[in-house]
């Protein structure tokens, strides 16, 4: 009796029960997904989706698919960063950077693979060419950059198996793979907002642009380095061990060019097109436009003053809030801006979503995974719960300071 | 000679023949009719401000979904009407968003879907008939031919009777012309047809893009190959300089290979 007793007061004790109950609600959004998916696959696309014939695109490709590539934009901006311009001091943060975009291409080619209607095909744009079709740069884009991301991340193999030739050899070869990364980034990125061009009449003018694969690029920059730091955050707390704050606060620097960059773009092309009084006008498009925009503006006052951009949980938000303005650019672009001119309404269906969640617990959980398994954190060893929490306010920032000079 | 469909909606009296006839030609399901364009219709027949009139697919001179197509598996024929290999598609429907006219239409509820729409009873046209639709049409409100004969007697229509119809030949160069062409007594924007499409094939739009594939690779490596050797030469030459390396210099030396 008084085992079991001992047993159930561990059970229900402080911080296990805590990670009893994340792995239970997991264990639920895991079992809730492979019904859909189930349902997704025996009944169709009908039986798990509110799209229609007037609405073929809805939160699948804007959230899975154009959402996830851009969200993967981290490991191309920090690998170009470390290996092209020389910023060897990041070099700590490549690997699960890498792991990061790597996973989230996975998911991207697993999304897609739900949304295609004829799936087994998927490999037909390998066959099939037709070169006027920006839907078949996506595809050889997504095939080659996860190939390239597969041997960015093979290093991380090498080294737990002990094959030290293969890892020199591969190390040799990383500055070619790196660029190869780089250019297949850029088109990829570029192209997803390509797609859009051929729909200059079903678009609305405050997100259809001659230069849309321009904006998608560029916002990619910017998210590249702000996922990077909400990733870090996230595994610190995930594997209890050191937030690298100094480097990133020293990334918040690109963060903070690359969003006024995009901001600066995306401004001026409105006013070239002569758009500006769409700005105000009234509509539910306009309160989405600002609404997106405004996750963008907030980060640029906030990582302007160098008090707030080097202390938390200022540096996480803002991160957190320029990733989640480009997930909404995605789906303004994808869902939002296109309603009006369909003829037709679309709001995704609760399953919709809940697939899209499975995918990216699925996503996290192989971090998790590989994480713990894999030398993905060689360079950082645990610091006793200083991680613990991303959000908690620092002391003070001579303290911070202290911190990273003692690294 | 690239063939086209002349509808002069003035002449059409709404008897749906076009309907039963294709549903009869592509095996559909077609009863009941429905008022939109669907996996069971391939055309439907409406009506707006008095006048009856059809949909179906405008089987364009450049059609944006045979460029859309990452696989290629629509085709635009020499003869006109634009065909469907259900076998390369890979259900990305890329062609129901791009396509203009909201033609193109899906099988939501097949666990195997295929894209569905009007094919211009391609087999029947390349054996020198005419589609089942024109074939049946009682009053000539739809008729087959040869696109510049159809032009032709759709211009000589309007000029024939200004008070009958609205001087405008929908197709004649929306989005680069069509081969389904259209007469009507209506505004054709009341006919859902948008008047706003331009005269220049939408796919024009994205081939301006993607024809700069090959540039942005080019130029892309030889700028961040050229950068990265020349940055990289010089940090190598900054560290051969320095005497004692401060603890800074050994954060940024790194371990350059290694990912």
């Amino acid at each position: 009796m008084t085992t079991l007793a001992m047993q159930l007061k561990e059970w229900s004790s402080g911080r296990s029960l805590r990670r009893r109950i994340g792995w239970l609600i997991v264990a639920l959004i895991i079992a809730q997904g492979l019904y859909w998916s189930v349902r997704r696959f025996f009944f169709g696309l009908g039986a798990v989706t509110n799209l229609k014939d007037h609405f073929p695109w809805g939160f699948w490709i804007g959230f899975d698919v154009m959402g996830g590539v851009a969200l993967a934009a981290g490991g191309f901006t920090l690998c170009c960063l470390v290996y092209v311009f020389g910023y060897h001091r990041y070099h700590s943060i490549v690997r699960p950077t890498v792991l990061t975009a790597f996973l989230g291409y996975i998911l991207v080619a697993v999304g897609l693979m739900y949304d295609l209607g004829k799936y087994f095909n998927i490999l037909h744009p390998v066959v099939y060419w037709n070169l006027h079709s920006v839907m078949l740069e996506v595809a050889w884009c997504v095939m080659l950059y996860l190939a390239v991301l597969f041997l960015e991340f093979l290093p991380v193999v090498f080294e737990k198996f002990r094959m030290g030739k293969a890892l020199r050899t591969m190390q040799k070869a990383s500055i070619p793979i790196v660029l190869a990364g780089v250019i297949l980034s850029t088109l990829h990125q570029s192209s997803l907002g390509s797609l859009f061009l051929i729909v200059p009449e079903k678009l609305h003018p405050l997100w259809y642009t001659p230069i849309l694969p321009v904006l998608f690029f560029l916002s990619a920059v910017a998210v590249g380095p702000a996922m990077v730091i909400v990733e870090s955050c996230f595994s610190a707390r995930l594997f209890r061990r050191g937030l690298e704050l100094p480097i990133l606060a020293d990334l918040s620097r690109f963060l903070l060019v690359a969003v006024i960059l995009y901001m600066g773009v995306r401004v001026q092309d409105i006013y070239v097109r002569g758009v500006q009084g769409d700005l105000f006008a009234p509509g539910f498009e306009t309160f989405s436009f600002w609404l997106e925009n405004l996750l963008f503006i907030i980060p640029i006052v906030v990582l302007s003053i160098p008090g707030m951009r080097e202390r938390r949980p200022w540096l996480p938000l803002s991160a957190f809030s320029v990733v989640a303005g480009v997930v909404w650019n995605r789906l303004n672009v994808c869902w939002v801006g296109m309603i009006r001119q369909s003829g037709t309404t679309y709001v995704p269906r609760i399953s919709e979503v809940l697939v899209s969640v499975f995918l990216v617990t699925v996503g996290a959980l192989a971090f998790y995974l590989i994480g713990k398994y894999f030398p993905v954190f060689p360079e950082l060893e645990a610091k006793d719960n200083y991680g613990a929490s991303c959000l908690k306010v620092d002391p003070a920032p001579q303290q911070l300071r202290s911190v990273s000079e003692s690294e | 000679m690239p063939k086209a469909i002349l509808l002069d909606f003035t002449r059409c009296i709404g008897c749906q023949a076009c309907e039963k006839a294709c549903a009869e030609q592509n095996d559909l399901p077609g009863d009941p009719p429905e008022d939109r364009l669907s996996w069971k219709n391939f055309t439907v027949v409406l009506e707006a401000q008095g006048q009856n009139y059809r949909r179906m697919c405008m089987h364009c001179l450049t059609p944006t979904c045979v460029s859309v197509c990452p696989v290629g598996a629509l085709k635009k024929t020499e003869l006109g009407p634009v065909v469907y290999d259900p076998y390369k598609c890979i259900g990305c429907r890329y062609c129901m968003m791009a396509c203009p006219f909201q033609v193109p239409t899906y099988e939501w509820q097949n666990p195997i879907p295929v894209i569905r729409k009007c094919i211009m009873c391609n087999e029947r046209v390349e054996a020198g008939n005419e589609p089942a639709c024109t074939w049946v049409c009682p009053t000539g409100a739809s008729r087959f031919g040869d696109r510049d004969h159809l032009l032709a007697i759709a211009h000589r229509r309007i000029a024939a009777f200004p008070e009958r119809y609205v001087d405008h030949i929908f197709g004649e160069s929306e989005v680069g012309g069509t081969s389904v062409i259209m007469l009507s007594g209506v505004p054709f924007s009341d006919l859902g047809l948008r008047m706003d499409l331009g005269n220049r094939p939408l796919s024009d739009l994205t081939w301006t893009v993607m024809s700069k594939i090959p540039n942005v690779v080019i130029t892309g490596a030889i700028l961040l190959g050229g950068l990265s050797w020349i940055i990289q030469r010089r940090m190598d030459i900054e560290r051969e300089n320095l005497d004692q390396p401060t603890r800074r210099d050994d954060a940024d030396r790194g371990e350059g290979g290694a990912l």
